[in-house]
């Protein structure tokens, strides 16, 4: 009876350890095959037109998204601009200020559930915001909508890794006599700075792969466009766009705008983990 | 310099207070007060239960009821959290314990690399490739397979088109699957290792450790990462723009087209044309904003509490 | 004679951690330029009693103070003290080594550029400070280095030099070699001894050797209360209370 027991635990244990095997064998399955289209169809259909031209007319096979491109970085930057400091602010005095109070306590954790609200929201109050008083879409408010997802995001990181940062480094700095402001400027950002770094590379990346909070704020430009008043194409919205339309063309612009942008937002990844291994390395020379 | 240094410390707290205060609290209640403002015309013609349990979504009529899009995203999500919560487990397990750890570093890329795709990628992939395969091939075959059962086969009934419940919560699973199994594989990895060889040396098998200490160990873990998936995949907007269908019913079947707030929000916003057809659709932002704050913060409070049990 | 001598005076001290008493009743004169040590066993209450001497309890919520310290004429206990500018004359080492992440030139030179030193000015007291706390000939030529490339017991010295270079009137020392080897631990020992030269100087330590070597006056404290303090000496061949003895002779702690 003992052994039978045993060897049906002894099953059990194969079983599901192989379960197991092919959970992480069905993660891969949908990476590989997705990646794997991506890849072909993006260099496919990758062209030198793709940068240089904006939208050529629908159903003509001519034109490329230059002004996507453009219109895209304008955004981004945009956005960052106004989101990152904020982030950065915010997340300071979480760190800095208030950890001892019951309030600011609070408020953290609600800019813990604003990193995980759906994107498209921020997209409807700056289209309350903005495009109803400017009676048209306009770049502005895209930029403003993905600011509204950075500065949660960056807020929580550079929180995280503040609060790494030993209490006795700053105990120290404090009995030399200096201020709190010259303690964070000084010891706590300086220590902390590689992985804040991080957090914003990260930030970044992850914004530019949103659609929903543009979809009507910057919504669309079928031309190059340097107005932020005005609609301005984006990359995102115009994969949407291109592939929702019947022309095969546009598919095919869709899967090589597809591709770069992919490939960008997995080389933000890769250098921020770069810096996570080897900024340390450089922190603690021996 | 000297002399500034103090002025520079009163300014610099209340300048960066300012900031946190507007992050933490402004910033939400902003939200909340711009979306309520601007759901006011659907607030008063519809009142509250009228709307959430009205099927009627008739922009013609301007007759505006939520419960198709309601209906849509919960039904979505909790297949797509069916579906991916026991591979995300399956794949922590193998992370954790399972794999010798040259495969480790690659597993582990490979579930970043799949967090790292933007949710547009997804659902254009979904689209053009995996909606097509569905539509020609997986769904006749479920449906001649599945379809005599009694039960079960009246959801796979409809005409297979690739674009519906089935493809959508597919593609919404395969998106959540890299966050959840993070989640339970940083939990697992919390575990302390005296408290596995402990079991291991009474003579428990592998499962056994799993099943018996380390899931319980991490329970509140697991558990918090779970709800917090259900909050980020009710709003998913993109890969539902692609799949669902945008179709304002109660689906029926698994093979239906449907809908939910994302897609209404993501497909209507630039077709409203009256304003009560634009407040509705605040009004929807509206619910969607409460629903997945609600949820959140149960995810966050069940974390904290069952951390505090377990610390003591 | 006495009276003059004294740099701090620490009087009827209570001192709460929140509704916690860790310290009662604290009667202590500190001496100028001699090296003071508190002694006593785990949870006596010498660290709790270091930190008040440079208010660095005040970082902390739900921390009080009640009586009286004395330094320079006036009670630091009091509302009204510059705590930037009482720091900048009391100074503190720590158990770790915690240098800052900057060169080793900059790590000293911190204290001094919060005050304002620049220039030559700046460079001649960083010098200085390293030659006073013995490290001078191991950095000299590697200033512009990060302060991380030092060995743990050179990290320390960094500290020591970096609170020296300030030029307080008195140092804490919160068991400073307690992290470190026994030859590290030799050198600062040396270093203390010739710094009392110049600063007043009051150790918190757990080693009684310790204390026996390098300090001139000893005080022993037990659960929150200064049992005896005299001449070290006398502390530690004819102590006058019995739980002293007890202590010294390894009965307990």
């Amino acid at each position: 009876m003992e052994k039978i027991r045993q060897l049906k635990r002894k099953f059990l244990n194969k079983l599901m350890l192989f379960l197991s095997l092919l959970a992480a064998l069905y993660g891969l399955f949908w990476l590989f095959w997705i990646l794997g289209v991506l890849c072909f169809n993006g260099f496919k259909y990758l062209s030198i037109e793709l940068f240089t031209q904006d939208a050529g007319p629908p159903g003509l096979n001519i034109g490329g998204l230059r002004h996507a491109f453009v219109g895209h970085l304008i955004i981004t930057i945009l956005s960052t601009i106004i989101g990152i400091p904020i982030g950065l602010f915010a997340g300071i005095y979480y760190a800095e200020y208030g950890r001892n109070s019951k309030f600011f306590y609070v408020l953290k954790n609600i800019t813990d559930v604003m990193v995980s609200t759906p994107s498209i929201i921020m997209g409807a109050v700056m289209y309350a915001l903005l495009v109803i008083p400017l009676k048209h879409f306009n770049a502005l408010a895209g930029a403003l909508a993905l600011a509204m997802l950075m500065v949660p995001v960056i807020c929580v990181t550079t929180y995280e890794m503040l609060i790494l940062v030993p209490f006795t480094l700053r105990e120290a700095a404090y009995a030399l006599g200096a201020y709190k402001w010259q303690i964070i400027k000084d010891i706590v950002l300086r220590s902390a700075k590689v992985g804040i770094l991080t957090g914003i590379i990260l930030g970044v990346a992850r914004i530019s792969g949103e659609t929903a909070p543009l979809l009507f704020t910057a919504f669309s430009n079928n031309y190059l466009s340097f107005d932020i008043f005005k609609p301005m194409a984006s990359l995102t919205v115009t994969i949407f766009n291109y592939t929702m339309s019947p022309y095969e063309y546009w598919h095919n612009q869709a899967w090589a705008a597809s591709f770069c942008l992919t490939f960008f937002i997995l080389i933000l990844s890769l250098i921020a983990k770069f810096l996570i291994h080897y900024g340390n390395i450089f922190k603690n020379k021996r | 310099m000297f002399q500034k240094s103090p002025y520079i410390e009163t300014f610099t707290r209340y300048f960066l207070g300012f900031w946190a205060v507007f992050t933490g609290f402004i910033f939400p209640l902003i939200i909340f007060l711009i979306l309520f403002y601007e759901s006011r015309l659907a607030i008063q013609k519809f009142g509250f239960l009228q709307f959430l349990t009205s099927t009627s979504w008739d922009p013609v009529r301007e007759s505006f009821g939520a419960l198709p899009m309601i209906a849509g995203t919960l039904i979505s999500t909790f297949i797509a959290i069916i579906i991916a919560a026991p591979i995300s487990i399956g794949i922590a397990i193998f992370i954790t314990e399972l794999a010798p750890s040259w495969l480790k570093g690659f597993v582990i890329t490979c579930v970043e690399l799949l967090a790292a795709i933007p949710s547009i990628i997804y659902g254009m992939w979904g689209f053009l490739i995996l909606a097509e395969v569905m539509r020609n091939k997986v769904e006749p075959f479920l449906q001649t397979v599945l379809g005599p059962i009694p039960l079960i086969g009246k959801l796979f009934s409809g005409v297979p088109t690739g674009v519906d419940v089935l493809t959508t919560s597919l593609v919404l699973s395969i998106m959540i699957i890299p966050f959840m199994a993070s989640v339970v594989k940083d939990a697992f990895n919390l575990v302390p290792s005296v408290m596995k060889e402990s079991a291991y040396g009474l003579g428990a098998t592998k499962w056994e450790v799993i099943k018996d200490v380390v899931i319980p160990y991490t329970a509140s873990g697991i558990a918090g990462g779970l709800i917090l998936s259900t909050g980020r995949a009710l709003g998913e907007t993109m890969a539902v723009a692609f799949l669902a269908g945008n179709v304002p019913q109660i689906p029926k079947s698994l093979l239906e087209p449907f809908t939910t707030i994302t897609v209404a929000l993501a497909n209507q916003f630039t077709e409203a044309d009256t304003p009560l057809y634009l407040s509705s659709l605040f009004y929807l932002s509206l619910i969607l904003f409460i629903i997945s704050f609600i949820i959140l913060i149960l995810a966050k409070l069940m974390v904290l509490r069952l951390e505090k049990r377990w610390k003591k | 004679m006495q009276e003059r001598n004294i740099e701090i005076e620490v009087r009827n001290l209570n001192f709460y951690y929140g509704k916690e008493k860790a310290l009662k009743n604290i009667n202590l004169k500190v001496f100028k330029k001699k090296v003071t040590a508190l002694i006593g066993p785990s949870g006596c209450g010498k660290t709790t009693l270091l930190r008040c001497l440079n208010r660095m309890h005040d970082l902390y919520v739900g921390n009080k103070y009640e009586g009286e310290i004395i330094f320079e004429g006036k009670n630091i206990l009091d509302k009204n003290i510059d705590l930037i500018d009482l720091r900048s004359k009391i100074g503190m080492v720590f158990q770790k080594p915690t240098p800052f992440p900057m060169s080793i030139f900059d790590n000293v030179a911190y204290g001094l550029k919060l005050k304002g030193v620049k220039g030559t000015e700046l460079k001649d007291r960083v010098e200085k400070a390293l030659k006073d706390a013995a490290l001078w000939d191991e950095v000299k030529d590697r200033l512009k280095e990060s302060a991380f490339s030092l060995s743990g017991g050179q990290q320390q010295r960094l500290c020591i030099a970096r609170a020296i270079a300030v030029e307080p009137k008195v140092i804490l020392f919160d068991e400073p070699t307690s992290a470190l080897d026994p030859i590290s631990t030799a050198k600062i020992e040396d270093l203390i001894v010739q710094l009392k030269l110049k600063v007043t100087i009051v150790i918190v330590t757990h080693n009684m050797q310790q204390a026996a070597r390098i300090s001139d006056y000893t005080a022993f404290m037990y659960l929150g209360e200064l049992i005896e303090v005299g001449p070290t000496e006398k502390i530690f061949t004819n102590p006058e209370k019995k739980l002293t003895e007890d202590y010294i002779t390894g009965r307990f702690g």
